[in-house]
């Protein structure tokens, strides 16, 4: 009886002093509103649409992001300019869905639809989490500054034939027989 | 009208503050518990979160004050008033500093200890009303820790009554002049700060209402203001025990004559308080019956021979 009485007592004041130690040790808080957190580079947060280096959409409208959306949180609509450039007539992200998992980012072609480290998303009314394309265009680049899809591309647009892209050969004439 | 003991400006005033002080302790529990398990505690409303209790007692006050329509009304209503008056009765007698209180009692000790026994009804009777298992598993248990605790309580305080040799708070605090009775009686005050834990139902010993096993024990059916004077109440007892500690083994008021009398009364309250805080903390509470086993087998009969070396000594010593 005596032992236990003292051991018990022993631990009990043990613990008094551990856990008053914790007077200074420093809160594991963090004070989020009032210290941002550091976000890193590729942390996968808020979608947006970036433009090329000429200042146009990167978008080409193929789809290829609403495909592999695994939630089927992205809607868009192909449409054609003058020139023959293809480009989303309206290009809308229920962000009520989307999990953040950037399967849209790896699946573009034109590196136009980009995850960004902004997570603070949240709204008070359900329908403002539907971002149209005025709201997911951004005016700069994004991650990558020098792609331009339509300069590379061998597609034939207005103003830029065939063979006049960069790093492309003029065609071969087929039915010509000069080397 | 005049500042002494015994004036209607002197009870408005210690009233007023012991009541002002049991609610900034809803605030300065959740804060200290915060730094103690490495958080911050709450700290959004107002400086350091001062204004959280104003936040609280507006919560509290417009909450729907609901009666059980299975519950006794007359003693469901009862119960909350019997805490709260029978702790700011017991403040009644204790001597803040010289002039300073309410009544100058020469049975403060015992008037202390009775009141401390009637507030053991407030929760028999809430958990009894309240016609709820987990209640009356609360005031079951309140009763059973009540009798092994009552006991014990008393006679470690009887060590300080015989070497003062007087009831009277006032007079025990001045005989004090020599030397603290923690050092004569440091048996005795641990026995009375164990005592005193499970008389204010505070963790570790708060057996009756024991939120993870019988939910909220005896107030579980209780809500708004009613619930808020159980919990008020509760921290009105954190601080009754804490300036009883102070006046029967740490000198009252008595301190270095820097400070005023009253601030080293203040001093001394506020560190017992936090300790009691601290054990929150750290302690694991104990089974009712492992409680009672401690208070019979354990501490009455350490209380006891204390009491018997005391006398021993006194009388040997005259």
């Amino acid at each position: 009886m005596l032992t236990l009485v003292k051991d018990t007592l022993t631990s009990q004041v043990v613990t008094l002093w551990r856990v008053f130690a914790h007077l200074w040790v420093k809160a594991d808080t963090v004070e989020y509103p009032d210290v941002q957190p550091y976000m890193f580079p590729r942390w996968r947060g808020r979608i947006i649409l970036s433009r090329d280096p000429d200042g146009e959409e990167r978008c080409v409208a193929c789809n290829l992001c609403a495909v592999a959306c695994p939630v089927d949180c992205i809607a868009l609509q192909k449409t054609e300019d003058e020139e023959g450039r293809w480009y989303p007539e309206f290009f809308r992200i229920n962000f009520s869905r989307c999990i953040m998992c950037g399967f849209c980012e790896e699946a573009c072609p034109t590196n136009a639809i980009q995850l960004t480290p902004d997570f603070e998303m949240a709204e008070y009314v359900r329908q403002d989490m539907v971002w149209e394309k005025e709201d997911l265009l951004i005016d700069g680049t994004g991650k990558y500054h020098d792609y331009n899809f339509y300069r590379v591309a061998g597609k034939k647009i207005g103003g830029k034939d065939k063979g006049e892209a960069q790093n492309e050969a003029v065609p071969v004439n087929v039915r010509s027989l000069l080397p | 009208m005049t500042f002494e003991v015994g004036s209607g400006l002197s009870i408005a005033v210690i009233l007023t503050t012991v009541i002002v002080v049991a609610a900034m302790l809803i605030w300065v529990e959740r804060r200290l518990l915060g730094f103690w398990q490495d958080r911050l505690g709450p700290n959004r409303v107002g400086y350091f979160g001062l204004l959280q209790v104003v936040a609280d007692m507006i919560k509290i006050f417009t909450k729907e004050d609901w009666i059980p329509p299975f519950a006794d009304k007359f003693s469901f209503v009862l119960a909350p008033a019997i805490i709260m008056s029978v702790i700011l009765l017991s403040f009644s007698v204790v001597p803040f500093a010289p002039g300073v209180g309410v009544v100058d009692s020469n049975i403060g000790v015992l008037f202390v200890l009775a009141m401390a026994s009637l507030g053991a009804y407030s929760v028999m009777l809430a958990g009894l009303s309240s016609d709820n298992k987990y209640a009356l598993l609360g005031a079951l248990r309140a009763a059973a820790q009540m009798v092994s605790y009552e006991v014990f309580m008393g006679i470690s305080i009887l060590g300080v009554v015989a070497l003062s040799g007087s009831f009277n708070l006032r007079e025990i605090v001045l005989a004090q002049t020599d030397g603290w009775y923690i050092i004569p009686q440091f048996i005795g005050f641990v026995i009375f700060l164990i005592a005193g834990v499970a008389e204010s139902h505070r963790l570790p010993f708060d057996i009756p209402e024991a939120e993870q096993e019988i939910c909220a024990g005896y107030h579980t059916e209780y809500s708004g203001m009613k619930f808020g004077m159980f919990f008020v109440g509760e921290y009105l007892g954190l601080v009754l025990i804490s300036s009883l500690i102070t006046v029967l083994f740490f000198g009252g008021w008595l301190g270095p004559s820097f400070l005023p009398p009253i601030i080293w009364f203040v001093l001394k309250a506020s560190a017992f308080i936090a300790f009691f805080i601290l054990m929150r903390a750290a302690l694991p509470r104990p089974r009712y019956d492992q409680l009672m086993t401690y208070g019979w087998l354990f501490l009455l009969p350490v209380s006891l021979v204390n009491l018997l070396v005391t006398g021993v000594i006194i009388l040997s010593t005259q």
